[in-house]
């Protein structure tokens, strides 16, 4: 591929840029006997990036063929497959997408929807890693790939916080699921695992955190230089490279753009006078409908400026120390009680100045949508704003409908209105 | 002498999914004239509606100083000069109508919704059906069909059960297999209706309980016309539902009475 000016290249050139390198990395892995990884979207990278594997990610691939309108055909090989329609749709696209590249390497020809499709090619791993810190449909999902391909499956096993702050056991149980991963990876390297190499993957994943959470400080400012839909758009390379200096370039270019708009009084929607709500949109994004939503929210002058979901890779710890590391990786809010889980909701909101909230009852993610409502509530009491909740789903895209969308963000603008 | 005080006109339409209506006001709160064409958006409803809420007026479409349109086919009103959701023109409208409503359940042909008003009539909080008919005017389309029941019927229908039926399903495709079922076991149509209703209740009622059940309780929509379906959400409830007059026309009219406002406040 194109090498590219980092210094002259916009961050949104330098996101497509990487975004396509990572995925050429592991073909280049691949074709050099190397060794690549699917890896669950918050499970921690800097093991296999330390022992220079090359990671894919099931979920950004699986949000990249939403995007691109090119699930429903994965989910379709998933359903013929025998999987039930009621599991995360994320896993149903990469399960029907590894059956599709295992049918690839047995018969040594591409099926018609390998061939045809819009989502991005990868090669199939030779081992996967996976986390429960965000769900524990990741467990059987990553199990059954592993069964599938005949391959090793690590699993960090992270208990949920049913109080906080996280308990001192739980930090040294997750621990121990990262030095018994580290032994898993020296078998199936057949080498001694690099501390040095980790500690500087460390360090630079806690360089990538910080400028990450920077580009969301942009949205705190009021008018807000930032539209939010864009941390969806970035947020490929914070799951994806964060443990690479990827993010970091990408996401400080950003930042230098964000600062240059403010400066220069240009801001989400352009004028000032363009932002007339600001709101907080809690749960994953719909892929499959990422324009409309967006737009329905811009036809009324709703920026939005907060979401809980790009937070859930604000894995601040002190690079060295395994347990600090652990509890970053265990206190991502959806693992944790609703109490805490609602004031970090709420934290957000209030950071974010909104004056309201759009919750994405995902069909999918139920840890995600579950207790939407009655976030909204705890924080309509505590700020007295209002909240309005849509039906959806991640990516399959029977799920939403635009006209009922559109028809509640109009009655959230109107409350807000009448506020 | 004070000088002359120009009437003002203005209208609100509500293009439905399968209904059309349309309101003209005078001042604000005078209805002037009101009409309900039985089809909705993309049908000719919008049009017919249109023609009927002036038919027999001596006014016409120049003299309105403002249009709103609400409902799923507002975007589709050249006539609109602005288009409001239909849960603020409900929640306007029943609020016009009755000063202490504080919830309210309005189910049309495809949506179910239920407002939690605030002192001031503000929407305080609601919540609406997912994409799924059950529970709606369309899921009693279904029923009357399978029954063999006109639907105007069916209210009346309802009083003459003796046991409600219990149709399980919340699903309209699913409901309707289980009432063909009823009725292939000898229930009565009656008892059937009921069951029907109760279903409609169960579905309508879970909303309320979402936004949290404050008195008055006050019903519109086309299913409120239904005194069955109207019966069996008291009784869910345990409490008095209240239906306004031509509960089909709250939108429309609280879109006329937002128009209203737009002639004498500007934004």
């Amino acid at each position: 591929m194109d090498s590219i000016n980092v210094n002259e290249a916009t961050s949104k050139e330098l996101l497509g840029y990487f975004q396509a390198k990572l995925d050429e990395e592991a073909w280049e892995a691949k074709r050099n006997g190397k060794l690549v990884c699917w890896s669950a979207s918050v499970a921690p990278p800097e093991f296999c990036v330390a022992m220079d594997i090359a990671l894919v990610y099931p979920e950004t691939h699986a949000a990249g063929a939403g995007a691109r309108k090119a699930s429903m055909d994965l989910l379709e090989v998933a359903d013929q497959k025998g999987y039930n329609i009621d599991i995360c749709s994320y896993a149903r696209t990469n399960l029907g997408y590894m059956e599709l590249l295992k049918q690839e390497a047995m018969s040594g020809e591409k099926p018609d929807k390998l061939k045809n499709t819009k989502a991005a090619y990868v090669p199939l791993p030779d081992l996967v890693i996976t986390c429960n810190n965000i769900c524990n449909t990741l467990l059987k999902w990553y199990e059954n790939l592993a069964k599938e391909l005949n391959i090793p499956c690590i699993i960090i096993d992270v208990p949920f916080n049913h109080t906080m702050p996280v308990q001192r056991h739980c930090k040294e149980y997750i621990a121990d699921q990262y030095r018994v991963a580290i032994k898993q990876l020296e078998e199936i390297t057949g080498r001694a695992f690099d501390y040095d190499k980790f500690l500087k993957v460390q360090e630079q994943t806690q360089r990538t955190v910080y400028w990450w959470n920077k580009i969301a400080s942009y949205a705190t400012r009021k008018p807000s230089p930032l539209n939010g839909f864009d941390l969806f758009n970035y947020m490929a390379l914070i799951v994806c490279a964060r443990s690479r200096d990827y993010g970091e370039i990408t996401f400080r270019k950003f930042c230098e753009e964000l600062e240059a708009k403010d400066q220069a009084g240009q801001y989400a929607f352009g004028p000032a006078e363009a932002e007339k709500h600001r709101v907080t949109w809690e749960g994953i994004a719909v892929w499959t409908y990422l324009g409309a939503t967006f737009k329905g929210l811009k036809a009324q002058g709703s920026v939005m400026t907060g979401s809980c979901y790009p937070g859930m890779w604000s894995l601040v710890y002190t690079p060295g120390d395994l347990e600090s590391m652990a509890e970053a990786y265990t206190k991502v809010y959806i693992n944790t009680c609703g109490a805490n889980r609602y004031e970090e909701f709420y934290k957000v909101v209030k950071s974010s100045k909104s004056d309201g909230m759009v919750m994405h009852l995902n069909r999918s993610c139920k840890l995600m949508g579950l207790l939407n409502n009655e976030g909204g509530e705890y924080v309509n009491k505590k700020m007295g704003i209002p909240f309005v909740s849509f039906d959806g789903d991640q990516t399959d895209p029977r799920v939403f409908s635009e006209a009922q969308y559109v028809n509640r963000v109009q009655a959230l603008s109107e409350m807000m209105d009448a506020q | 002498m004070g000088e002359s005080v120009k009437t003002i006109y203005t209208l609100g339409i509500d293009i439905g999914s399968s209904s059309s209506k349309a309101v003209i006001l005078r001042d604000g709160s005078d209805v002037v004239s009101q009409a309900v064409i039985q089809v909705g958006t993309g049908t000719s409803g919008p049009a017919r509606v249109l023609e009927k809420v002036f038919e027999g007026q001596k006014i016409g479409m120049d003299d309105i100083a403002y249009t709103v349109a609400t409902g799923y086919g507002r975007f589709s009103v050249k006539e609109a000069d602005k288009q409001i959701s239909e849960i603020s023109c409900h929640a306007k409208g029943i609020y016009h109508k009755h000063p202490r409503a504080r919830t309210i359940i309005d189910i049309g042909g495809q949506d179910a919704k239920a407002i939690r008003l605030n002192d001031n009539g503000n929407i305080a909080q609601f919540v609406m059906n997912d994409k799924c008919a059950a529970g709606t005017g369309r899921f009693l389309d279904v029923m009357s069909r399978v029954l063999e029941i006109p639907l105007p019927e069916m209210g009346e229908v309802h009083f003459h059960a003796t046991e409600w039926a219990f149709v399980s399903s919340t699903c309209t495709v699913f409901a309707e297999s289980e009432v063909i079922s009823l009725l292939s076991q000898g229930v009565s149509r009656e008892n059937i209706v009921a069951g029907v209703h109760q279903s409609v209740a169960s579905k309508a009622c879970s909303l309320v309980y979402r936004v949290g059940m404050t008195e008055d309780i006050v019903m519109c929509g086309g299913v409120a016309r239904n005194k069955g379906a109207v019966d069996a959400i008291e009784k869910e409830l345990g409490k008095h539902v209240i239906v306004v007059d031509s509960p089909q026309l709250t939108g429309a009219l609280g879109a006329a009475i937002f128009a209203y406002e737009a002639t004498v406040k500007p934004e």
